[in-house]
């Protein structure tokens, strides 16, 4: 084996604080004074993609379905080290509208068959466990249904030895381990790995990378979005006891409160 | 049930740098019922404050500005935040290095250790540093980092112990009450608080609360980007906080400041990314913090490769780990906004401040909240500084998006701004336009500074340019031409900007005696020079006053203090409607008419008597030109015979149209400010307000006392009459430069202004108040043939024929003492004005 070939999919999504505003429209997040990122979980499967690579040699694609302006997040993975970028885009997400799970799912098993076509298969398809704006848990899923492999979700621990993949999922009751031949494809975890950062040359390098672009031919999938709406918050109040010894006796009036006295 | 009080003497908004120092010298000044508050939680409540870079270069070629950066230096000192590291501002061209020993030379002036160094010398101090592309560098030794929220925290523990202070964190500013433009009471999320003072120390939302009450606090929250690179192995190794001194790449406007085992890379290089109070994002919204917004990578992109460049050991293998877009406030000219605001009494603006001059800023706001002036003078930083036109938003943004990129930039003392051009024209500004004149704005105004079509009499006159590039900058041999024309003939000068008060009623006398140091109580017609002084007896401005009436007066002032003497006017009202105060700058023009051949012009075109025994020097009267009327005062700032000739707005055309033409018979010149302002000024001797008049000197030191004190009562006579009882400690002097080559190169030079002057060993004067002696305006006297310099020295040295020297650009050239005093030296007995 030459090395590993390993393809990340990723989506760029907003990064608020702890309120987050909506357009007055309420079909988007106001993201005027709020940057983008890639969503938490894909940030450790692009982690865990390098190691990977540094252990067994290899590269990797990294690939997102999204706006134009999702190039700054591949351009980011480029940054901190993945070869490859490809963005797959149409004029509806340009427009701003999230392709749901589906047309996701779709794009991305047409766009790896292309890119296969051209060149060698990939031996581990990496996801992350869901998106951290919309959520819906499917997307990797569906991929590795639609390309038939096998797929583990919520992973927190990868190993490669001898052509066989080990996933590790946290469970109630302790670890669950799985073993899969390649070509696989693992739904990771935040957690698995504290993923890099950029050095400067290397943010100066994706600078001058070169960003495939791919147009998304694949129909709209069956779900629709309406809106967003803002969950009423549950307004937690601290209340400050005292200092030092001056407060216990508060603190035992409160356990007992509490029935913990 | 909420924490905050229903009333308090002072509220004070903010909990940043600035309104800590400000409760803290509040306190220690004996106010008390003092309430501050901040919408974050303490003791970072999210503001500037919590994510500054909290670094201190104290070298500064603005002397109010340095005198703030050390005083703060002296307070982190004595709270124990502050930690010396050393820095070094390193250069890339040539011209940096020339700018470095302008900065020695600054650095001589406020007392500051510096240094230049070699590219060898700065590797050896900070060994990481490439020096292939380093030519020298420019080394502070007490250069240090602070802990500006610990210093906040001692601030108000140091008010709380003196019983004088609440603070309350998370209280949302909703509103503040004015009435009869004074301010009452803030409202809030937690309540409604009724205040006698209101001190705004709000940082960049600081618009948004002034607005609140009607006032403007013209700032402009803009970015300033920052990234924090590591872990670096030869940072940690130093095993403290900052072990080596801290870098600026001066010429990529970029530095680079060790924070533990990360180095901060920041940069004032990128584009103006300019924010708007209201729109920046709550504490909720806000992923950091209301002020680090999101990192734009693009706008750092050339600043991460001149950081790799010029660091390429250290920096090529670290993470960047942190990157913000931080927010800072910027104003129009750079300097912060202190004081009492323009638009609602006792609301008080403690904005734009930087962590450098925080702690002193805090003191001086709250010496002046006190005794109605502050130790070192704020005359760059008054708020009232700025017209109209000036306090917008249009403006600010203009204004900072030009100077931003200069923030680390060569700055030369007479640049003039290239945005925000011709706001304010003469009603013969196509005339003056004509004639090729180069303008300088002047609050606003543009104001011909010499004319290009006088460039002829360069040559008629022969008169030498400057060899120096920086000397010739910003200036021109057609001004020395033009002065001497205008000696031997006759000059029009546009006045346009001069600042026009009409004071009227059956008050205006009494309302005017109590501002003013000598009488106004002169007969009709006749006029006053004075000063108007602080309560601590120092310069609050100085200017003329004609008597129009019995119960009319005249002000005319500066364009460059208008605003803020109009403050200052207005503040002093009397509330009985006894007096009435009116801006009439726009309603009339000035034109300055002025040479021995002044009075054959003025008199072939007017019917009226304007012999020296009808007005004679100092009086003033309307006559007629043609149908129009104008008034004449006959008085001169370059000390020729003459006349302001004062024209209403819509006839000023017409006048200066009829000047001209009849002027042609007399060989008239149009004549610039620079010889109003710098050549005919200095050769009198002529003081002028914020150079060598200021807060900080008085009229007895100034040599503008007069030998009598009027019997009447006003601002700052204790003090004065103190000062006149005293020996001066300082006396302004007027010194000639004896040799101007310089003994570097062998080129001659020509000082620009605020260079130290020194003794003949090379020591800096200080006199008994701790006042040095720099060079407070500079110019040449084309017809004494020389090089002027004022300044002030102790009395041991303004003793005339005293030989001292003057250092600029880090080299020392010799002067002379030719006038201890206010004696002209040209035409030292004003024949010629008064003839």
């Amino acid at each position: 084996m030459s090395g590993l070939r390993i393809l990340v999919c990723v989506k760029r999504v907003p990064a608020p604080g702890a309120q987050i505003t909506l357009t007055p429209d309420a079909r988007a997040v106001d993201a005027r004074n709020l940057a983008f990122t890639t969503s938490p979980h894909e940030e450790c499967a692009v982690e865990a993609a390098l190691q990977l690579v540094e252990a067994h040699g290899g590269d990797i694609t990294v690939l997102t379905v999204g706006p134009p302006e999702a190039e700054e997040q591949l351009r980011f993975s480029v940054s901190v080290g993945v070869q490859h970028a490809v963005l797959v885009s149409n004029d509806e997400m340009a427009a701003g509208d999230d392709p749901d799970p589906q047309a996701t799912a779709r794009t991305i098993a047409d766009t790896v068959r292309t890119l296969e076509a051209e060149g060698d298969p990939f031996d581990v398809l990496l996801f992350g466990n869901e998106s951290a704006d919309s959520g819906g848990f499917q997307v990797g899923v569906r991929v590795a249904r639609m390309l038939g492999i096998p797929i583990v979700n919520g992973i927190k621990g990868i190993d490669l030895a001898d052509g066989v993949l080990t996933a590790r999922r946290e469970g109630d009751a302790g670890f669950e381990v799985y073993r899969m031949a390649l070509p696989a494809a693992v739904g990771v975890k935040e957690g698995i790995n504290l993923p890099r950062y950029p050095t400067l040359p290397g943010r100066l390098r994706s600078k001058k990378a070169e960003v495939r672009s791919i147009a998304s031919t694949t129909e709209p999938g069956g779900l629709t979005m309406v809106r967003f709406a803002t969950p009423t918050v549950e307004l937690s109040e601290t209340v400050l006891l005292g200092a030092g010894a001056s407060a216990a006796a508060a603190v035992v009036d409160l356990l007992g409160e509490l029935g913990l006295a | 049930m909420s924490d905050l009080p229903t009333a308090a003497r002072v509220v004070v908004i903010g909990s940043g740098i600035v309104g800590n120092s400000v409760v803290a010298h509040l306190a220690e000044l004996g106010w008390r019922d003092i309430v501050q508050f901040d919408k974050g939680p303490l003791p970072n409540p999210g503001g500037s404050t919590g994510h500054a870079s909290n670094f201190i270069f104290p070298v500064d070629h603005n002397r109010e500005m340095a005198a703030l950066t050390l005083d703060s230096q002296r307070q982190y000192e004595a709270m124990g935040v502050n930690t010396t590291c050393g820095g070094i501002e390193i250069a890339r061209k040539p011209e940096r290095m020339e700018e470095f020993r302008r900065r020695m030379t600054s650095a001589t002036a406020w007392g500051i250790d510096a240094e230049l160094l070699t590219a060898a010398e700065v590797a050896k101090l900070v060994p990481f540093v490439n020096t292939d592309i380093v030519l020298g560098g420019f080394f502070t030794p007490s250069v240090s980092v602070v802990d500006s929220l610990r210093a906040g925290t001692i601030f108000r523990e140091r008010a709380m112990e003196l019983g004088a202070l609440k603070t309350v964190a998370g209280v949302e500013v909703l509103d503040i009450e004015v009435e009869n433009g004074r301010v009452q009471a803030v409202v809030t999320d937690q309540g409604r608080i009724a205040a006698e003072y209101v001190v705004v120390a709000s940082g960049v939302w600081s618009p948004r609360i002034a607005a609140m009450a009607g006032a403007t606090i013209p700032l402009t929250p803009a970015v300033h980007q920052m990234i924090d690179v590591g872990p670096i192995p030869e940072l940690e190794a130093t095993g403290n906080e900052i072990g080596f001194p801290i870098i600026r790449d001066m010429d990529t406007f970029c530095y680079e400041r060790q924070t533990g085992g990360s180095m901060e890379v920041g940069s004032y290089a990128h584009r103006p990314i300019f924010h708007r109070a209201d729109d920046i994002p709550s504490i909720k919204e806000s992923r950091l913090s209301p002020t680090e917004l999101p990192f734009t990578a693009d706008d750092f992109d050339q600043q991460l490769e001149e950081a790799l460049e010029l660091m390429p050991d250290i920096l090529s293998t670290a993470e960047m780990k942190y990157a913000i877009n931080g927010l800072l406030s910027l104003t129009p000219d750079g300097f912060p906004l202190l004081g009492e605001t323009a638009e609602v009494h006792n609301l008080w603006s403690a904005a734009a401040v930087w962590i450098k001059e925080g702690p002193g800023v805090g003191r001086m706001i709250a010496e002046w909240m006190t005794h109605g002036a502050s130790e070192i003078d704020a005359h760059h930083s008054d708020i009232t500084r700025f017209y109209r036109y000036a306090r917008n938003d249009h403006h600010v943004r203009a204004r900072c998006a030009e100077h931003y990129n200069k923030t680390y930039g060569i700055v030369h003392p007479r640049e003039q701004w290239a945005s925000e051009r011709n706001i304010r024209c003469a009603p013969y500004h196509a005339r003056t336009q004509a004639l090729g004149a180069v303008y300088f704005q002047a609050g606003g105004w543009e104001r011909p500074h010499w004319y290009e079509s006088n460039a002829a009499l360069v040559e008629h006159y022969g008169i030498e340019d400057r060899p120096h590039e920086w000397d010739a900058r910003w200036w021109s041999p057609i001004m020395n031409a033009e002065h001497l024309a205008m000696r031997e003939g006759v000059g029009m000068i546009d006045l346009a900007p001069f600042v026009v008060f009409d004071i009227t009623g059956p008050g205006a006398l009494d309302y005017l005696q109590h501002l003013t140091v000598n009488s106004c109580n002169v007969a009709v017609g006749r006029s006053v020079y004075t000063p108007l002084l602080d309560t601590r007896g120092g310069f609050r401005t100085d200017l003329t006053i004609m008597r129009l009436a019995e119960d009319a007066f005249r002000v005319v002032t500066g364009a460059f203090d208008g605003p803020r003497d109009a403050h200052w006017f207005r503040t002093h009202l009397p509330t009985d409607g006894s007096v009435t105060f009116a801006d009439n700058t726009s309603a009339y023009a000035t034109i300055g008419v002025w040479g021995p051949k002044a009075r054959a012009l003025v008199e072939s075109l007017t019917p009226d008597d304007i012999s020296d025994a009808a007005l004679p020097y100092g009086s003033t009267a309307e006559v007629l030109i043609d149908s129009i009327t104008v008034r004449l005062f006959r008085i001169s700032y370059v000390g020729e015979h003459g006349w302001e000739v004062y024209v209403p707005s819509d006839n000023a055309l017409a006048i200066w149209d009829r000047l001209w033409e009849a002027g042609q018979a007399f060989g008239v010149t149009a004549v610039g400010a620079g010889v109003y302002g710098t050549t005919g000024r200095l050769e009198k001797g002529y003081r002028l307000m914020g150079a060598e008049l200021d807060g900080e000197y008085t009229p007895v030191e100034a040599g503008l006392a007069r030998p009598k004190v009027k019997a009447a009562d006003f601002i700052g006579k204790d003090a004065y009459l103190a000062a006149r009882a005293a020996e001066p400690a300082a006396v302004l002097c007027t010194l000639t430069v004896e040799d101007h080559v310089s003994p570097r190169d062998g080129i001659a030079r020509y000082m620009c202004g605020s260079e130290p002057i020194l003794t003949l060993d090379g020591d800096r004067i200080v006199d008994g108040k701790g006042r040095v002696s720099v060079v407070t305006s500079a110019g040449t006297g084309p017809t004494v043939g020389k090089f002027l310099l004022l300044a002030y020295l102790p009395p041991e040295h303004a003793v005339v024929g005293a030989d001292l020297l003057v250092r600029y650009m880090n080299e020392d050239y010799p002067v002379q003492v030719a006038v201890a005093g206010s004696r002209p030296l040209f035409d030292p007995d004003d024949a010629r004005m008064k003839g």
